[in-house]
């Protein structure tokens, strides 16, 4: 009751900060939208797709996941702000719950970026690219535990290293072949056996399948349960990980 | 109010490969009755903020036992939160938000309902004189409306006791005055005050009881008076060329009414004597028969910079 109570009041205060400058969410919807513009017209010759149609349901689920990843990932870098103005440790003196002091924040992360999903699913509307709700819906659910898992590891590894200097090269170098192994851009099917895997270890690799399946209407393949499993399991051990870096001392 | 006894943290630093062991509290004991504004003192690096965060519950203490307006601070630190207020020496509020927003979130954070989050955050913003500011960001107050803001922010809750981290630090000298204000009516109140600060002066003017730390280790506590007091007589500082400084050193240095004597960096000699108004004309006689050019004499009751001079061999101005 407490946590949920707390959670709420974090998120409030986040959401309402986010809101004062909505800016960034559009910012945010920019960069998939050019891709979406300028790189998915390639698609229908370069997969060999028999419509335009046909390339949007392999690309914009790969990229709903990239923007799911990169959102969470980089999230970060707003805690650092927050830690050197010292909000942070306010909070961390008053009893507030410690695990709300991290969900909140990173469900309003997942908020940010379900609002951006949804603008880039009605852009894709318009390529008609046709999705079933129920489908849609279940996609969503995998992309808000990826948002969830990335923030919560980005606010965990802010709180360890505490300087923008150390958490910008970091992210890169782990969210570069997370990305280039997880097949979002162009499907592993098209990959050596080797690359196919390594790609295997990659959680995130999963959780593209598994929403490519669910944007085909492939709601019965194996990879749309699997991929929820993962991403959830790995969800909830990053959010534990990332409150109990909220509850040690931080300085 | 607050009792410690061998309060004590080390930090493991690394330079290179090798891992030091930095004994930053050393074994604190301490008694803060209630009511007091109660003074910590150090030069940086002395243990201050160490152990205040300690009690404050931010950081874990490897041993020792505290107990902080009457929750045990090693077993529940929980029930220690809710009962201080801690305002951080470094700032607490977001740029982007407004105080009257800061001090609503900072109370319901303390579990206060909305509607009385609200009329307490109207209440301190009235109280701090804040009021005409209450709707503006943060990022546009000036030091030390803003540090205003924090102190509001640590005793929204009403704790019995609120530790002030460095509070005057980087505030004009009107804006001290101001804090100094502040600071005597939560005593008023009936709020225990732990403030820790570098200036003594404040100590002086604001503190009903000071403790001296150096080393991670207590080397006074007392009234402010007593402490003055201990250093018994008077203090001589007789200014000369820095040229002239050691040889007056040697003149005066074996004189049997000079309790004690220091070099001064810009030149010339403190001395700490039973009785000023009959070592002064002594001392002139040995300097004036040595030829020295005096440029100075000055008598002064002991101040609490003699205090801590002679508690941690070293002025606080040059640590």
């Amino acid at each position: 009751m407490k946590l949920a109570r707390d959670t709420w009041l974090i998120f409030q205060r986040q959401l309402h900060l986010l809101l004062r400058n909505p800016v960034w969410v559009f910012v945010g919807v920019f960069q998939p939208v050019m891709y979406l513009l300028l790189f998915a017209p390639l698609l229908k010759p370069a997969l060999g797709a028999p419509t335009q149609a046909e390339a949007y349901k392999i690309f914009v689920p790969g990229l709903l996941v990239l923007l799911a990843i990169f959102g969470g990932l980089f999230q970060g870098f707003g805690l650092i702000a927050e830690l050197r103005a010292g909000v942070i440790e306010r909070s961390r003196v008053t009893p507030v719950s410690r695990l709300a002091l991290l969900l909140g924040r990173s469900l309003r992360d997942v908020v940010s970026l379900m609002t951006q999903a949804v603008i880039i699913t009605l852009l894709a509307l318009l390529f008609d690219l046709r999705v079933f709700i129920g489908d849609l819906l279940l996609a969503y659910l995998m992309l808000a535990l990826i948002a969830l898992m990335t923030s919560a590891v980005s606010y965990g590894v802010a709180l360890k290293v505490k300087s923008e200097d150390a958490l910008a090269p970091l992210m890169n170098t782990v969210a570069q072949p997370v990305l280039l192994l997880s097949g979002i851009l162009l499907p592993l099917a098209f990959a050596p056996g080797w690359l196919q895997g390594v790609a295997k270890w990659n959680p995130f690799s999963w959780a593209v399948d598994g929403t490519r399946a669910l944007f085909n209407g492939d709601i019965g393949n194996d990879r749309v349960w699997q991929g929820l499993t993962i991403i959830a399991i790995l969800a909830a051990a990053g959010v534990y990980w990332a409150a109990r870096q909220f509850a040690r001392s931080v300085r | 109010m607050i009792e410690t006894r061998g309060l004590r943290k080390s930090f493991r630093s690394r330079a290179g490969r090798e891992t030091k062991t930095v004994e930053a509290v050393r074994g604190v004991d301490l008694d803060v009755p209630a009511g007091e504004i109660f003074g910590f003192l150090g030069p940086n690096g002395a243990g201050k903020t160490t152990t205040l965060r300690m009690l404050a519950t931010l950081i874990e203490p490897d041993g020792g036992q505290a107990t902080i307006a009457g929750a045990d601070l090693l077993k529940d630190p929980g029930e220690v939160r809710r009962r201080i207020g801690y305002v951080a020496q470094g700032g607490s509020t977001w740029d982007e938000s407004t105080g009257r927003e800061e001090l609503v979130l900072q109370a319901r954070m303390y579990g206060i309902g909305k509607a009385e989050a609200h009329r307490r955050a109207a209440r301190a913003l009235e109280a701090f004189q804040l009021a005409e500011f209450a709707d503006r960001k943060c990022k546009t107050y000036s030091g030390g409306q803003r540090r205003r803001v924090e102190i509001a922010l640590g005793i929204i809750h009403e704790p019995k006791i609120v530790f002030l981290d460095e509070p005057t630090t980087g505030l004009d000298p009107q804006s001290r005055a101001h804090m100094w204000d502040e600071i005597r009516r939560l005593r008023a109140d009936g709020m225990t005050v732990f403030i820790t600060t570098h200036y003594l002066d404040e100590a002086d003017a604001l503190c009903d009881r000071i403790a001296i730390m150096d080393h991670g280790e207590l080397v006074a506590e007392g009234t402010p008076t007593d402490l003055k007091r201990e250093i018994s007589g008077d203090v001589v500082q007789v200014g000369l060329d820095v040229t002239a400084t050691g040889e007056a050193e040697k003149l005066l240095d074996g004189e049997e009414y000079v309790n004690r004597l220091e070099l001064l960096d810009e030149g010339g000699l403190r001395l700490f004597v039973d009785e000023g108004a009959t070592a002064i004309p002594r001392i002139l006689r040995r300097i004036d028969a040595a030829g020295l050019d005096l440029k100075s004499i000055e008598l002064h009751r002991p101040s609490l910079d003699d205090v801590f001079l002679t508690k941690t061999g070293r002025s606080l101005r040059e640590s």
